[in-house]
């Protein structure tokens, strides 16, 4: 276990170096991506820009800009080009925004998608679970942007069930304020993941009751209940549980981008959306590395509850 | 061998619906089980001998299955039973194994705990004497060091191990009645030879009857007491083992054993073998199902075939072959005391 | 596969010292941590004209033999000599030739064929790469059908249309196509009711008599294997116990593992199957990654003394192309064991101790 968690911080060591090489690279190279020509403003002279040149040290070789860079960002001295805030600080505060979305959603998707997949195929075939089928890949194929600004204006604005947008932090407006104000959010966000996730699930419960051990569990005499539950559900979730690990990373390290920014939370996504608009690549690498982090964090938690739900898998 | 049977199955009939239309696997199936009998039924695929088996478990339950006939496990019903009926006899009253034990069992739990998990299902104990249960259950079948190998999973056994432990499970609750489908096919010779002692040795310490399912006419010979040879759904021929291998009466039991490889007889020059394909479940022939493969076709086979017993056989010796018996007795070729085909061109 | 025919044949295929060892790798580093030891210094020569059975139990190796010798894995070691032909190393386009005149036959017939394409492109398919005229094809196509015992009129079909005993004989008429000298079959009835099992045997036989081809026929089941081989040889972790004329092996088996194998197969008499006296071995064959020192059956052998632990037996020639790799032989007298030599076809490894003389009253087997 412990030579396994040191694999994986070397692992994640190595794959937030590469992501945020890569990213400084992309924006290193992109046209119309030189950083002092905004800084300097639009009617900077050329000595003016040489100077702004070198202030930020844009006139420094290659690696010397990514390594200040990096160094900064793990300092917190990261300093956007546009806004001149603290790029750190505007994270920290937008990361609770992100989670309340990601935890939330992610809960949901999970539980609704289990629930419908197991339902389906239990009545695989009937009406029922052709029904299912159908709404699973409405669901699926419905972008966020348009459900999410439809429920805005519909649940939101026009019938005032909910606020329309804004994120309202626990600590000021209590937990029946935040709550009230993710409701909307959350659900946009899981229709998609549970279509999926009812879809793959169902699957597998149909393949799984096939197998031979279940069989076996039946000839045991226990209860069908007991069959349905620590067998086939059981080995039903190993798949699952690996495709939540991952999606979950995605959305808890800013993944959600469109949902953000419809319901205007002002989490991590929304904040690297704006940075990539604005060219900012400060925080489009410290947002990066951020994502990577909880991206590789979740893959290594996957693989542990992988081993932990099925013993035929061994860490090391 | 007591003279009530423990279990009676009669005119026992298994259809499935299917888009191809209606599969009968199983027709008008009747035999008896005895206080620690043996009783092998033997066939070839789709023969209805695993279907037969399973029926009897409630295994094959589904919306597509129609049932006819009836089984009494000591006096009660199965065929009719209620799910939940059934499900307390299950593992409890009769219990089985199969033939793949690499995927028999649940890979992702102990082996004790399924072993518990039928244990706990009949019989309220609770979980320190369930294991207690399990470990006695390890040994004896042969499981080394069960104290620790109880808290095994699965992928950590070999082939002849998990089947031991599939034993074990189906013996875990002391069941009148053992179906054992396939139980050494998947299994190298001398671990075969292993696990078939261990069935043995079983059925002399509990008095366990044994429902065994095969196409092996060797294991058949290691271990039964009575045969029921299967073809096409239903029983062809049923006695005792000696009665099925030393005077067979249906053309069908003579091409099985005629069409053996054996290690114990000279090498012929061919292999003898039955001709053809067995008929296609959905649509069979009249009468005799053997028919369309047989050289002793005549003019009564197209008649439905009784299991029967006939003029000139011991009692409980039956078949469903129309040819009188001495007729049987002429035509069947015994060379060199073995029971067979003739040898010649067999083969397209 | 008359016994007669066999032994006389010029050599076919030359296997010498054939090592196929497979390794496992671990860690970050993939570094290889092991060796499954799937084949351990195997040497024997077929042929012309013969069948030579190779079985023994899953993970013997066997299987992994014969895709060496057909080259579809390359040996870690030794040499393969087909037709006067080194082709051990042979590249893919040396090999081409070769390949026409090598073919394999499956164990499964419902995997081995492609479910997609009919009997005519699957039967066909080998014909066309190798540039044979469109019209022969179909004619040559139809002929083998009928020459495996199906109907021309079944060229258009698919491979589910079929059952598995027919299929079998598709996969025959496949390999046969090219007009090959040698086919491997690899379990080739084993998936196989009983009664098509002898209908497809028969087959194989009547194909080798009319065409004069030159078979490998690996398979677990010892009955089927002595009834169509004029040699046999007994594999076990890897190596050779035993390779023998058929009809002796059943007869006089020398090495144990030989004995207890033929003593596991339950007779399908029953009264015969009461006179036995059966040996059941005990225990279960271990890991090949690591295999025992010695002699690999010392660990189940009831006759295993201090030198199977420590010293590779030979595989002793006993004479008529009797031999086996054991310290302390089966059913063999002290004039046998004093007129025995150690074969070339011994392991590498292997040490010079000749056998020793059991007395068979002291020692039951």
């Amino acid at each position: 276990m412990a030579r396994f968690i040191v694999r994986r911080l070397i692992g994640m060591a190595i794959v937030m170096l590469v992501v945020s090489f890569l990213t400084f690279l992309i924006f290193f190279k992109i046209p119309g991506g030189d950083p002092a020509d905004r800084l300097a403003g639009k009617y900077a002279t050329p000595g003016q820009v040489a100077a702004v040149e070198r202030e930020w040290g844009f006139d420094k070789p290659f690696w010397i800009q990514y390594g200040n860079m990096m160094e900064k960002t793990f300092t917190g001295d990261l300093i956007s080009y546009t806004r001149q805030d603290k790029v750190v600080e505007r994270i920290i505060d937008g990361a609770p925004r992100t989670f309340s979305l990601a935890i939330g959603a992610a809960l949901i998707w999970l539980v609704l998608g289990v629930a419908l997949g197991l339902f389906s195929a239990l009545r695989a075939g009937a009406l029922s679970d052709r029904f299912l089928t159908v709404l699973a890949l409405i669901g699926i194929s419905m972008p966020v942007f348009w459900l999410g600004a439809l429920a805005n204006y519909y649940l939101g604005y026009k019938a005032g069930l909910f606020p329309d947008g804004g994120y309202v932090p626990i600590s000021e407006g209590g937990l029946w304020e935040w709550f009230k104000h993710m409701i909307l959010p959350w659900s946009v966000l899981a229709t998609l993941f549970v279509g999926v996730y009812s879809r793959v699930l169902r699957n597998q419960v149909l393949d799984t009751i096939n197998d031979d051990y279940v069989r076996t569990a039946r000839a045991k005499g226990i209860s069908e209940r007991r069959v349905m539950g620590r067998h086939v559900l059981r080995n039903s979730m190993i798949p699952i549980v690996t495709l939540w690990g991952l999606d979950f990373g995605y959305v808890l390290g800013g993944g959600a981008i469109l949902t953000e920014t419809v319901f205007d939370l002002q989490g991590v996504g929304d904040y690297f959306a704006e940075s990539i608009g604005a060219l900012d690549v400060p925080p489009v690498m410290a947002v990066v590395l951020f994502g990577a982090f909880f991206i590789v964090l979740l893959n290594g938690i996957v693989d542990i509850v992988y081993a932990a739900l099925d013993p035929r898998i061994r860490l090391s | 061998m007591s003279t009530q049977p423990l279990l009676e199955v009669d005119h026992l009939k298994v259809d499935f619906r299917t888009d191809e239309g209606l599969v009968h696997a199983v027709d008008d199936v009747s035999f008896r089980l005895g206080q620690s009998e043996v009783l092998a039924v033997v066939g070839e695929s789709g023969s209805g001998k695993s279907v037969t088996a399973m029926t009897l478990m409630g295994l094959t339950r589904s919306p597509n299955a129609r049932f006819e006939g009836s089984a009494r496990l000591r006096g009660q019903e199965l065929i009719t039973a209620s799910d939940d009926e059934l499900r307390k006899l299950r593992g409890k009253e009769i219990a089985m194994i199969f033939q793949d034990p690499m995927t028999s069992l649940n890979p992702v739990h102990r082996i004790g705990k399924q072993i518990v998990e039928q244990i706990q299902a009949h019989d309220d104990v609770s979980d320190a004497e369930a294991r207690d249960r399990v470990v006695t259950l390890l040994d004896r079948v042969g499981i080394p060091r069960s104290r620790e190998r109880i808290d095994s999973y699965p992928h950590e056994f070999s082939g002849g191990m998990r089947q031991r432990v599939m034993i074990a499970m189906a013996l875990s609750c002391d069941p009148g009645v053992l179906i054992a489908d396939e139980p050494t096919t998947a299994l190298d010779v001398t671990i075969q030879a292993q696990i078939l002692r261990e069935m043995r040795d079983l059925r002399e310490r509990t008095g366990t009857s044994i429902i065994l399912v095969t196409h092996d006419l060797g294991v058949v010979a290691d271990i039964a007491d009575r045969i029921a040879v299967m073809y096409s759904g239903r029983i062809v021929e049923t006695g005792t083992l000696d009665e099925i291998f030393y005077d067979p009466q249906h053309p069908y039991t003579w091409g099985l054993l005629g069409s053996i490889a054996r290690i114990d007889r000279p090498r012929p020059h061919r292999l003898p073998s039955i001709p053809g394909q067995p008929p296609s479940l959905i649509d069979r022939p009249e009468g005799c199902h053997f028919r369309p493969r047989c050289r002793h076709e005549f003019e009564d086979c197209p008649k439905y075939p009784e299991l029967e017993g006939r003029i000139g056989q011991a009692p409980g010796h039956d078949d469903r072959c129309w040819l009188p018996v001495e007729e049987k007795r002429d035509r069947r070729v015994v060379a060199d005391g073995q029971i067979g085909l003739e040898a010649e061109g067999a083969t397209a | 596969m008359s016994a007669a025919a066999a032994p006389n044949g010029d050599a076919m295929l030359d296997v010498e010292h054939i090592k196929q060892h497979f390794p496992i790798r671990r860690g970050i580093l993939n570094t290889v941590a092991g060796h499954v030891h799937a084949v351990d210094d195997v040497s024997f020569t077929l042929r012309e004209g013969e069948t030579l059975g190779l079985v023994g139990e899953s993970g013997c190796g066997k299987t992994t033999l014969s895709r060496t010798l057909m080259r579809l894995i390359d040996p870690t070691a030794g040499r393969i000599t087909f037709r006067g032909r080194d082709i051990t190393h042979a590249s893919r386009r040396e090999l081409r030739p070769v390949r026409t005149e090598m073919q394999m036959v499956f164990q499964d017939p419902y995997a081995s064929l492609n479910p997609r394409k009919r009997i005519s492109q699957i039967i066909g398919g080998p014909l066309e790469l190798h540039g044979v005229a469109r019209d022969e094809i179909a004619q040559r196509t139809a002929d083998l059908l009928e020459r495996v015992g199906l109907q021309r009129e079944h060229v258009n079909r698919f491979p589910h249309e079929f059952s598995g005993g027919q299929r079998q004989r598709i996969g025959v008429a496949r390999a046969l196509a090219l007009e090959p000298k040698l086919i491997v079959l690899d379990e080739p009835v084993s998936a196989l009711d009983v009664s098509i099992q002898a209908q497809i045997v028969n087959l194989l036989e009547e194909l080798q008599e009319d065409f004069g081809l030159t078979y490998i026929f690996v398979a677990h089941d010892l009955s089927v294997v002595r009834h169509v081989s004029d040699r046999i040889a007994v594999m076990y972790l890897g190596r050779i116990m035993e390779l023998s004329p058929a009809e002796q092996l059943y007869s006089k088996p020398i090495h144990p593992y030989t004995a207890a194998l033929l003593s596991a197969i339950p007779i399908p008499d029953p009264r015969e199957n009461r006179r036995r006296d059966r040996i059941v071995v005990g225990g279960e064959p271990p890991s090949p990654v690591d295999p025992p020192p010695g002699c690999v059956f010392h660990t189940r052998c009831p006759r295993a003394q201090d030198i199977c632990r420590s010293e590779i037996p030979p595989l002793t020639d006993y004479g008529n192309g009797h031999l086996a790799h054991c310290h302390f032989p089966l059913n063999v007298t002290r004039e046998e064991i004093a007129g025995s030599t150690k074969s070339p076809l011994s392991p590498a490894a292997s040490g010079d101790s000749q056998p020793q003389y059991v007395d068979p009253e002291l020692h039951p087997a």
